[in-house]
């Protein structure tokens, strides 16, 4: 245990994380030349073009240090988003000790203090670390004081690096082991594991990433997963080294894997305790969270031949992600779909662009929702995710939406602009605190409803980027709710309709026909685009059809360039859902919940 | 039908005194390169000798057919004579320039069977014509049409452009008034096409210039097209216009419903037998290839049934003829009411194709958003 460390890399979006990962596994030789790329911890397409790390990742790192002893030093990666947020404390949870990157010619950013503070919260080492000193902007002397000031650590502790160029990896590679602490545990007591992470292995099932804190782990022994209470027996433990190499034994303080004969990701939480059946731990270890969608949306093929491919997709796909829920699903305008449930609107984005990738589907997907909670005249009480199940306004005793509390850190001169957007979506019941001279934390409860969209990025935008979000679901709480319909050229769209608060239906409902009017092409036709409560219309917008959209020549006998043009278009509009004669495209779905404010 | 319809013959005449601001067609100034050309161009019509045997359209475009010589052009005239067999009822278009030609030069291209001129006027406004680079005034305009009356054509056909940076519906009104005047019997109007790789598109595209909104392009082609059907002219096709069917342009009739047609010169489209094949762009390749014997093909592609159903429908839909249902499924396998039934009829409805007697055919507003029916 004297030669593990545990650590992560956390930094704001662009300061280098990816590439010091790259480096730390070049230097300890984890991975020769040839197998090289970047962003090697990046397994997913989506992960490397977007930049951002989605899933977990663990990998054990071999080196020997200046002491002449050997450290596996095992890197935990970590997403970077807040609908993620809880699968990075569980990772941070898994660590003695953080590396954390700033970018010597940025500074200090919102995600450089989110992080922080999440590291602070685990009783974390923290190294900071000025990463791309070799940039001619790069300002080393301005982010030592901001070191000092704003992250409030001590800059003498610093240490400076370029990812790019390799200068400062060694350097690094031994603060990690005299600084960061080694893993306390015994492996004499009971087995207790934290699940950080799983993933499916088409071949092996589900493959468990997991911290040993206490206890050791073999193949052949029989664990109790402690929240899920289901019992496995393990076929195979090991230690991540780019590719999974099989140990003896895991033992406190270790970080590894477990292969159990374990179906699907759905069947392990992230956060439960591993234990063994026979000699359980007294109490699973702390922090657990189970963790649930809080946004709902159907998705639909857009050609209804593609229904019986949707539902491979959607099969395979759950394979690989336990948040990501499904069931069959039918609207009226739409056809047939299937109703999904996501931790957040990035984790639907995902899933889309994932879906559409990898299973080279063309969907659409319905107006997200929260889930609502209806008491009924006759006393039944409903939840509803689907706008198109809201039970009738006669029906309806008492409505209730779910509340978040929002914690947000910011810089002290972004209060002002942070509250009014609060209030702005419903927030009450504030809170404020200076956690640091300068600094302020601000708790809002807020309608869940209010934020799914673009709650994240109007709060990036108010505060320039340097403030961090955080929410808990809290309760439910009466709202007088009605739903919004919209009607396109007369026809009732179910999969656009939403349920919202009484008194902001006719503003929803007006910007609702705004946002379509933008997002709906011109047409052959003129199209009306209402917004209805009850049978009552209350908004309206007109898409006038175009005008002249030919152009004049297809003379001398080349129509083929003409044919290719038109072949071009007419694969875009395949992207478009018929709706009668109006062709609508996938972004309009989402458009209907944007804000006036961008 | 199209199988026994008689193939056109094109020949692309690649040079410009000067390079036009609005042009992107393939031709080039250089004209100390016409030796070479006419070299090249004899030899390719060598290549085609046994597979296109007869043709009843000629058409001379450009480039500048009118700047080369009248020596010039009647050696290729007479090579192609020599060559194919040009029927005795063919169509000869030659496209020339107002500023090219005098009486004497008209007399002699009548004397050479071309039948039919076709004289790029473009606009009869001088500021016009400096924006669009043009180098006639539009005296000479005038004067060749009348020239070429003189000279015994009886098909005149002039073409001009509308839409251009600032033109104001009004002035174009004019334009239109004193070219009906001159009583052609056939007009091209074609609306301006900003292409980014001419200077009068660079200027549009980075707003020096500026540019007309959907609604007034709209209002120039539905008002052009208004007014000359009210002078007895037929809209045939979306930018052309002929005094009565007979005198619309049979050359260009024949792309737009798979007429087999060979052309010639760089750049030129040829379709046969399903076959699309297109000559280099470059006039130097063109020539190289020719003089190392070979085709001059810089590409060609074959079209599947899907490809010649889709051209097929977006050209019926440019033209007043429109789509012959029963032809369309003899010749396509599509019966296009079974297909597309629901939305032609919601088209209709809305007063942009006409359904009748056994044609689906666009109106004058649904000739405006063609391409867009093309794609239901």
């Amino acid at each position: 245990m004297e030669n593990i460390r545990n650590f992560s890399i956390i930094a704001h979006i662009d300061h280098g994380k990816s590439t010091l990962a790259d480096r730390l596994i070049q230097h300890t030789g984890v991975c020769d030349a040839r197998n090289y790329k970047d962003q090697m911890l990046d397994n997913m397409d989506i992960e490397r073009e977007r930049g951002i790390t989605i899933k977990s990742q663990a990998i054990t790192l071999p080196y020997t240090a200046s002491d002449g002893k050997t450290y596996s030093l095992n890197l935990i990666d970590t997403p970077g988003h807040v609908d993620f947020s809880y699968e990075v404390s569980r990772s941070l949870a898994s660590c003695e000790g953080v590396l954390l990157l700033i970018d010597a010619a940025q500074g200090v950013q919102a995600q450089t203090l989110a992080n922080l503070y999440l590291a602070m919260e685990h009783d974390l080492e923290i190294i900071p670390v000025i990463n791309k000193i070799d940039l001619p902007s790069a300002d080393v002397e301005r982010v030592l004081e901001q070191i000092d000031s704003e992250l409030g650590l001590d800059p003498d502790t610093h240490l400076k690096c370029s990812a790019k160029d390799g200068t400062g990896i060694s350097e690094i590679l031994e603060a990690i082991v005299q600084r960061i602490p080694a893993p306390n545990g015994d492996e004499n007591k009971r087995l207790a594991a934290l699940i950080f992470d799983a993933h499916y292995d088409a071949f092996r099932g589900t493959v468990v990433n997991c911290r040993l804190f206490d206890g050791t782990l073999k193949a052949g022994d029989v664990i109790r997963f402690m929240f899920n209470d289901s019992v496995y027996r393990v076929e195979e433990v090991g230690h991540f080294l780019m590719t999974r190499q099989k140990c003896s034994q895991l033992s406190a303080g270790e970080v590894g894997y477990i292969i159990a004969g374990i179906k699907t990701v759905s069947d392990v939480s992230i956060g439960d305790t591993i234990t063994l059946n026979e000699k359980p731990c007294e109490k699973p270890l702390s922090g657990f969270k189970e963790v649930k969608p809080v946004v709902f949306a159907s998705i639909y093929p857009i050609s209804s031949d593609d229904y019986e491919d949707l539902a491979e997709a959607l099969d395979k796909y759950k394979l690989n992600d336990a948040a990501f829920i499904y069931e069959k699903d039918s609207s009226a305008a739409l056809g047939l779909g299937f109703r999904c449930g996501f931790l957040g609107l990035l984790h639907l984005d995902i899933v889309q662009e994932r879906l559409e990738r990898e299973y080279d589907l063309s969907i659409i997907l319905s107006v997200p929702s929260v889930r609502y909670r209806f008491t009924l005249k006759n006393g039944n009480v409903v939840y509803v995710d689907n706008p198109s199940h809201y039970p009738g306004v006669m029906a309806i005793e008492k409505s209730e939406e779910p509340y978040i509390r929002a914690s947000m850190m910011l810089p002290e001169r972004y209060i002002g602009a942070v509250m009014n957007l609060c209030v702005e979506r419903r927030g009450v019941n504030s809170t404020m605190n200076y956690p640091s001279p300068g600094r302020a934390e601000l708790v809002f409860e807020m309608p869940l409803a209010e934020v799914i969209y673009d709650f994240y990025d109007r709060f990036k935008s108010v505060t320039q980027g340097y403030g961090s979000y955080d929410y808990d679901l809290i309760d439910y709480r009466e709202s007088p709710l009605v739903l919004l319909d919209i009607l396109v050229n007369g026809e009732k769209v179910d999969a656009l309709s939403q349920i919202v608060h009484r008194d902001r239906a006719r503003s929803r409902g007006v910007q609702a026909c705004d946002r379509l009017k933008d997002e709906i092409p011109r047409q052959m036709y003129r199209i009306a685009i209402q917004g209805a409560i009850g049978g009552e219309i209350i908004s309206r917008s007109t898409i006038s059809a175009f005008r002249k959209d030919v152009t004049a020549k297809c003379y001398g006998g080349d129509i083929t360039r003409k044919r290719k043009l038109l072949e071009k278009q007419k694969k875009g509009k395949k992207r478009m859902k018929m709706i009668g004669s109006v062709s609508i495209p996938q972004s309009a779905f989402l458009a209907v919940l944007k804000s006036d404010s961008d | 039908m199209a199988t026994k319809a008689v193939p056109g013959l094109y020949i692309h005449i690649p040079f410009c005194r000067v390079r036009c601001a609005y042009c992107d067609f393939c031709s080039t100034t250089d004209i100390a390169l016409i030796t070479d050309y006419l070299h090249a161009l004899s030899k390719e019509i060598e290549l085609y000798r046994d597979d296109f045997p007869t043709f009843d359209t000629v058409y001379l475009g450009g480039g500048t057919p009118s700047l080369l010589s009248l020596n010039q052009i009647e050696a290729i005239m007479e090579k192609i004579h020599n060559v194919f067999s040009i029927q005795h009822s063919s169509e000869i278009t030659i496209e020339v320039n107002p500023a090219d030609l005098d009486l004497v030069d008209l007399e002699r291209l009548r004397g050479l069977g071309i039948n039919r001129i076709n004289i790029g006027v473009q606009s009869l406004e001088e500021r016009e014509l400096i924006l669009l680079g043009r180098r006639h005034n539009s005296c000479l305009a005038l004067v060749a049409i009348e020239e070429a009356l003189k000279a015994g054509f009886e098909n005149i056909g002039i073409d001009l452009i509308y839409g251009l940076p600032g033109q104001r519906l009004s002035r174009w009104h004019n334009t239109l008034a004193k070219a009906i005047s001159l009583n052609p019997s056939h007009l091209s109007c074609y609306e301006l096409e900003l292409k980014p790789g001419t200077p009068l598109g660079r200027k549009c595209l980075t707003r020096e210039l500026p540019v007309h909104s959907q609604e007034i392009l709209r209002d120039f082609f539905m008002s052009t097209s208004e007014i000359l059907e009210d002078s007895g002219y037929v809209h045939y096709e979306i930018s052309n216009f002929a005094k009565g069917m007979e005198k619309a342009s049979r050359h260009n009739q024949k792309y737009w419903d798979h007429t087999p047609y060979l052309g010639l010169g760089p750049s030129a489209h040829s379709f046969k037998a399903n076959n699309r094949w297109w000559n280099h762009e470059s006039l130097a390749e063109y020539i190289q290839d020719l003089r190392d014997n070979k085709h001059p093909v810089s590409a060609s592609e074959t079209l599947g049934l899907g490809e010649l159903l889709m051209e097929a429908w977006f050209l019926g839909l440019r033209t007043k003829r429109g789509i012959d249902l029963d032809v369309f499924q003899q010749r396509y396998g599509c019966d296009l009411m079974k297909e597309k039934g629901p939305a032609l009829i919601d088209l209709a409805k809305a007063g942009l194709i006409i359904i009748e007697s056994g044609s689906v055919r666009p109106t004058r507003s649904g000739m405006a958003v063609c391409d867009a029916l093309a794609l239901i």
